[in-house]
C-alpha cells in the first residue's frame, strides 16, 4: 500500500510571499528609450523610498499563474453550479457581456477624454438609463453609485435634500423630519445609509404573516417627523408586500417619501414596476438583477432611479441627450446632492448590464423573472414537508425556511448550510433576515434547470433525515473540503491581517 | 414545472401582486439581439470613442499602464469572477487568500500596518477617511489640501454634508504647486485631520514629513491620498513619513481605464486604528486540525452586524479589481514595480524638459519634485490647443485645467507613463510647438 506523505501542492499552496525567491521576474518592459536624468535630479533622496520594497514578492510568470490557478480551485462559483444565496441573485454571468466590456474602445477610454471623443460611451450610458427608467417606471436615473449600499446612500441623500428644500433645515443641521422608518427585516445597509444622512432610524415591525404591519406603520407616521420609509419589495422573506400601494399612501400622507431597496428586483422585472406602486426612489443592483459578475465581492453598480420630482437632486454630472445622436455630461443641476464618486460610476458594469438587457429583449426579461419565481416556488413546495416554513404566502423569487425542526436534535442552520457543501451546493443565505430565527433564505434564480433544482431539494431532504438519524454527521460538516470549519472567534480576538516576514518560520 | 406547484399559467405566479400594478404588456425595451448582432452594435458604439484609440497623455486620477497578459487571463477564471463574497470560508479560500495577499501588498507599498479588502475607488476612500478621522479623534474639523483632486473634494463634500464635519480647504502655493503651509495655521485642537494628496493634483510631491509633524503637534491625523499608485514604487512610502491613514486609487495596478470604473480604493492605517476601519477585512484562522485558512474578520464593525452604528455602510466592494491589482503587483513584483515607476519618472522628466524648451511654454512648478505628471503653461488657450492636437496630430495631449479651474485657461496637466514611447513624447512636443 502506498501512503501519501503529504497532500499535493495544489491543496497546500502557500502565500506568494512564502514562495518568493530573490531575482525571479515575471514581467518584461521595453528598455528605457529616453536620456536618463540623474537620480538626485529626478527626485531628492528625502522623497525616495529607502526600503527597496523589501517583502514585495519576486516570482516568475508561471509561479503567478500556478499560484492563482491553484487557489482558484478552492472557490465555489456560479459556473460550477447552483448558488442559492437569498437576496444575492447569483445568476449566470454571460461570457458575451465580458467580451463586449473588453472592447478596446471601452476598456481604453480615459474618463476625462473630451465629450466628442467619448460619444459611444455617453450614448451607452444614456441608453442604459432609459432602459432602467422603463424597467422601474421611474423618470430619472443616475449610474454614478458604485454598489447597492452606495446607491442607497445616494437615494437617502436625495430624500434629505428634497425635504430640506421643502421644509427647511432644522436646528444644528438636523433634518426637520428626522425619522427614517425601516422594517425589522431590512438589510443592514439601510440603517447604515440612513445614518449617514443624519436620520434617526425607527423600526417598523412585521406581521406574523411576513408583511409590513400597517397599524405599526400608521402609528409611527402619526408620531410625526417622518422623513420616509426604506422598504425592500419583495421583502427579505421573499414575499411581495401586498399592501404596497397603501404603504406608500400612508407615508406620503405623513409627508414622507418612500425609498425602495431594489435588491429583490429579480422578482419584478417585466411584471411590475416600483414607480407604479408609488415608490419615489430606488436603487438597483446591476450585479444582481442585471447579471454583472460578483467577482468574489465586487465590483457592483447601484444605479439610483427616482421620480421627476426628485430628479433635480440626483448626483452630477448627468448623462443627457444634446440633440440627434449627440450626448453630453450635464453639470447644471443647482439642487444636486453633489458627486458620490469620481467620474461616472462603474462604466464597465454598465456595458455588461446593457448587453444583458439587449440580449434578453423585453420578452426575455419577463421570462427570466417568471423562471426565477417558478424555481423558488418549486423549492418552497419541495421542502415544506421537511423544514419549517414560517410564512404561508406563496414566495416570489426567494423562500425562507428555518431550522426549528432540526434544532430539536441539536442541528442548526449553520450545520445544515455546511452539510450542503458536502452535497456539492453552495449554502443559502443564513441567519438573515434577522426576524426569522435560524433563517435559511434560498434564492435559486432563473439560471438553474429542473434537474439541479430537484437535486438541491433531495440534498436538503437528505440532510433533514441525517439531522434525525445521524446529527453528528451534520454538526461536524463539511467533511469534503480542503479545510474544516475555521475558528472565527479566535481569528477576531487576535487578528492577523497581513503577512510579515518574521512569521515565515512559524507558518511553514 | 408549473403543474408541479399546482399552477396553470405563469400569471398565477404573480398572484400576490395587486392586479392594478401588474404589467400586462411587455416593457418598452428593445427586442432581443443575437450574439453577432450585439457584438456588431457594441463595436460600433466603441468605435465612436476616438480617444481610446490614440496616444494618451491624460492622467489626473486615471492612468494608462501596461497590463501583463496573465492578469486578465487569471481574473477571467470562473472560480474568481463568478464567486460571491467569501462568507463561506470552506469553499472560498481562493478569494480569501488572494485578499489577504492584497491587504499585505497594500501595507508594504504604503508603509502601513493594516489595509482593508478594498473600497469603491480613491474618491470614496478619501470621504471614508474623513469619517474615520472623526471617529478616531472625536473632532469635527478636517483641513483638506486645495491640491486634492477636485472630484475627490466634491465627493468628500457630499459624504459629509450631514455628518456634522466641517471641511476646511487649505489653499496651495502658486509658486511651488504644493499645499500652503501657512494657511494650515488654521490647525488647532479641534482639527481631526489634514488630508493631502501626494503627488498632488498638479503632480507635485508634498512634504509629508513636515505635514505629519504639524498634524501630530495638535493631535490631528495625517491622511495621505495617492491617485497614481505606481508612484509608490519610487516615492517614500507615506507610512515612513508619519501618515496615519493612507488612501489611494489602485487603478494604476493593471486596471483598464474603462471610462472611469470599476476602479479600486486602497485603504490602510495604523494597527491601533484597525477596529475603526471601514469595509471588509480578511484574517488568518485555523480549523480543528490546525490547518491555516483565511476568514472575513472583525465583522462587528460592519453594517450587517452593527446596522446604523457601523463604521461605514459599504458592503459590496471591488473584489475582482483588488484581485486584478494583486495579480499585477505579484507579476511585476519588487523589481518590476520599481522599474515601471522609474520609467514613468524618467519619461516624464524627458517630456517636461523638452516642453519647457518650446518657445512660449513654461512649467510653473518646475522647481518642485514630481513623479509623472506636471503642469504646462501654454501661450494659448489649452482647450483649443488640445482639440487641434487631437484632430490634427491624433494625440490626446493632457487635461485642460480649465475643466476644474476656469481661472487657468492656458494650463495643461500632462501625464507620461511607461506606455508612452519616446516617439509619442516627441510627437507631442512637436505638436505643441507647431500648433501654437
Amino acid at each position: 500500500m502506498i501512503t501519501k506523505a503529504t497532500t499535493h501542492i495544489t491543496q497546500n499552496e502557500a502565500l506568494i510571499f512564502e514562495r518568493s525567491q530573490p531575482g525571479r521576474k515575471g514581467y518584461m518592459l521595453p528598455a528605457l528609450d529616453v536620456d536618463e536624468t540623474p537620480m538626485d535630479e529626478l527626485l531628492p533622496a528625502a522623497f525616495r523610498r529607502s526600503d527597496d520594497l523589501e517583502g514585495v514578492p519576486e516570482v516568475s510568470e508561471v509561479d503567478v499563474v500556478r499560484h492563482f490557478t491553484r487557489i482558484s480551485t478552492w472557490n465555489y462559483n456560479i459556473d460550477l453550479g447552483m448558488y442559492p444565496l437569498g437576496s444575492c441573485t447569483m445568476k449566470y454571468n454571460s461570457r458575451l457581456n465580458e467580451r463586449v466590456a473588453r472592447i478596446k474602445g471601452f476598456a481604453n477610454l480615459h474618463p476625462l477624454a473630451s465629450e466628442e471623443d467619448s460619444q459611444g460611451a455617453l450614448q451607452l450610458l444614456y441608453e442604459l438609463q432609459q432602459h432602467l427608467s422603463e424597467i422601474t417606471g421611474l423618470a430619472a436615473v443616475s449610474l454614478q453609485p458604485a454598489a447597492g449600499a452606495h446607491g442607497e446612500m445616494t437615494g437617502v441623500m436625495i430624500i434629505r435634500a428634497f425635504l430640506d428644500a421643502r421644509d427647511g433645515v432644522g436646528e444644528g443641521d438636523r433634518p426637520r423630519r428626522h425619522v427614517m422608518l425601516i422594517p425589522d427585516s431590512a438589510h443592514g445597509t439601510n440603517p447604515a445609509s440612513a445614518h449617514l444622512s443624519g436620520f434617526t432610524v425607527k423600526t417598523v415591525r412585521s406581521t406574523p404573516e411576513g408583511q409590513t404591519d400597517l397599524d405599526a406603520l400608521r402609528e409611527l407616521c402619526a408620531a410625526g417627523d417622518v422623513a420616509g420609509l426604506m422598504l425592500t419589495n419583495p421583502n427579505t422573506v421573499g414575499l411581495f408586500e401586498r399592501n404596497i400601494r397603501e404603504i406608500c399612501r400612508i407615508v406620503h400622507d405623513a409627508g414622507g417619501l418612500v425609498y425602495m431597496d431594489g435588491a429583490n428586483m429579480n422578482a419584478l422585472v417585466g411584471w411590475a414596476r416600483p414607480g407604479d406602486m408609488g415608490v419615489d426612489v430606488i436603487h438597483l443592483n446591476l450585479h444582481k438583477t442585471f447579471s454583472t459578475p460578483h467577482g468574489g465581492g465586487g465590483p457592483g453598480s447601484g444605479p439610483c432611479c427616482c421620480t421627476k420630482e426628485l430628479e433635480p437632486y440626483l448626483p452630477v454630472p448627468r448623462v443627457v441627450r444634446a440633440g440627434e445622436d449627440r450626448y453630453k455630461l450635464d453639470f447644471d443641476y443647482p439642487k444636486t446632492i453633489g458627486r458620490v464618486k469620481a467620474f461616472y460610476g462603474n462604466f464597465g458594469m454598465a456595458v455588461r448590464a446593457l448587453s444583458y438587457i439587449e440580449t434578453h429583449g423585453a420578452d426575455g426579461l419577463r421570462e427570466a423573472t417568471e423562471a426565477a419565481v417558478l424555481n423558488a416556488r418549486v423549492i418552497a413546495h419541495g421542502l415544506a414537508g421537511d423544514y419549517h416554513k414560517p410564512f404561508d404566502d406563496p414566495p416570489m423569487h426567494e423562500v425562507v425556511f428555518t431550522d426549528k425542526r432540526q434544532a430539536r436534535k441539536g442541528v442548526h442552520t449553520l450545520d445544515i448550510a455546511k452539510r450542503l457543501i458536502d452535497y456539492g451546493f453552495h449554502p443559502m443565505t443564513i441567519y438573515f433576515p434577522l426576524i426569522v430565527q435560524g433563517a435559511m433564505l434560498i434564492e435559486p434564480t432563473e439560471s438553474v434547470g429542473r434537474q439541479e433544482i430537484q437535486q438541491f431539494i433531495e440534498a436538503m431532504r437528505a440532510i433533514a433525515r441525517e439531522a434525525e438519524e445521524t446529527p453528528d454527521l451534520v454538526t461536524n460538516a463539511p467533511h469534503t473540503t480542503r479545510i474544516g470549519r475555521l475558528d472565527e472567534a479566535a481569528a477576531a480576538r487576535k487578528p492577523v491581517l497581513r503577512w510579515r516576514p518574521e512569521e515565515k518560520a512559524a507558518v511553514a | 414545472m408549473l403543474r408541479s406547484v399546482g399552477l396553470n399559467s405563469p400569471e398565477e405566479l404573480f398572484d400576490t401582486i395587486p392586479a392594478d400594478i401588474l404589467l400586462r404588456d411587455l416593457l418598452d425595451t428593445p427586442s432581443a439581439l443575437s450574439e453577432p448582432e450585439l457584438i456588431t452594435r457594441f463595436e460600433s458604439l466603441a468605435a465612436k470613442n476616438a480617444a481610446a484609440h490614440r496616444p494618451n497623455f491624460l492622467g489626473a486620477g486615471a492612468y494608462s499602464h501596461y497590463q501583463p497578459t496573465i492578469v486578465d487571463s487569471l481574473i477571467s477564471r470562473s472560480e474568481f469572477f463568478t464567486a460571491y463574497t467569501p462568507y463561506q470560508p470552506e469553499i472560498s479560500q481562493g478569494t480569501l487568500q488572494a485578499i489577504f495577499e492584497f491587504q499585505t501588498l497594500v501595507c508594504q507599498l504604503t508603509g502601513m500596518d493594516v489595509a482593508n479588502a478594498s473600497m469603491y475607488d480613491g474618491s470614496t476612500s478619501v470621504a471614508e477617511a474623513v469619517l474615520m478621522a472623526e471617529r478616531v479623534t472625536r473632532r469635527r474639523k478636517v483641513v483638506v489640501s486645495g491640491a486634492l483632486h477636485p472630484e475627490y473634494l466634491h465627493v468628500a463634500d457630499t459624504y459629509v454634508a450631514h455628518a456634522g464635519i466641517d471641511l476646511v480647504r487649505a489653499g496651495f502655493d502658486e509658486h511651488s504647486g504644493t499645499t500652503n503651509f501657512d494657511e494650515l495655521g488654521a490647525l488647532d485642537d479641534q482639527t481631526a485631520a489634514i488630508i493631502v494628496q501626494s503627488p498632488n493634483f498638479f503632480g507635485c510631491v508634498e512634504d509629508l514629513q513636515t505635514l505629519s509633524e504639524r498634524a501630530h503637534k495638535v493631535g490631528a491625523l495625517l491622511v495621505v491620498c495617492v491617485t497614481e499608485s505606481i508612484s509608490l514604487g519610487l516615492l517614500r512610502e507615506p507610512g515612513a513619513s508619519g501618515a496615519d491613514i493612507v488612501v489611494a486609487e489602485g487603478q494604476s495596478f493593471g486596471v483598464p481605464l474603462s471610462f472611469g470604473g470599476p476602479y479600486l480604493g486602497l485603504f490602510a492605517t495604523r494597527e491601533k486604528y484597525a477596529r475603526q476601519l471601514p469595509g471588509r477585512l480578511v484574517g488568518v484562522a485555523t480549523d480543528k486540525e490546525g490547518r491555516r485558512g483565511f476568514v472575513l474578520t472583525l465583522a462587528t464593525r460592519e453594517q450587517h452586524i452593527r446596522r446604523e452604528k457601523a463604521t461605514s455602510n459599504i458592503c459590496t466592494n471591488e473584489g475582482l479589481i483588488a484581485l486584478m491589482a494583486t495579480i499585477y503587483l505579484e507579476t511585476l513584483g519588487r523589481r518590476g514595480l520599481q522599474e515601471v515607476a522609474m520609467q514613468c519618472a524618467q519619461k516624464a522628466a524627458y517630456a517636461a524638459r523638452r516642453i519647457a524648451e518650446i518657445e512660449g511654454f513654461s512649467l510653473p512648478y518646475s522647481a518642485t519634485p514630481r513623479f509623472n505628471e506636471f503642469v504646462v503653461r501654454a501661450p494659448v488657450a489649452a482647450d483649443g490647443l488640445l482639440r487641434r492636437l487631437a484632430s490634427e496630430r491624433n494625440i490626446t495631449g493632457g487635461l485642460a485645467l480649465s475643466r476644474y479651474f476656469p481661472e487657468r485657461p492656458n494650463d495643461i496637466l500632462v501625464c507620461v507613463t511607461e506606455t508612452n514611447p519616446r516617439s509619442e513624447i516627441d510627437a507631442l512636443v512637436n505638436g505643441l510647438a507647431e500648433l501654437t
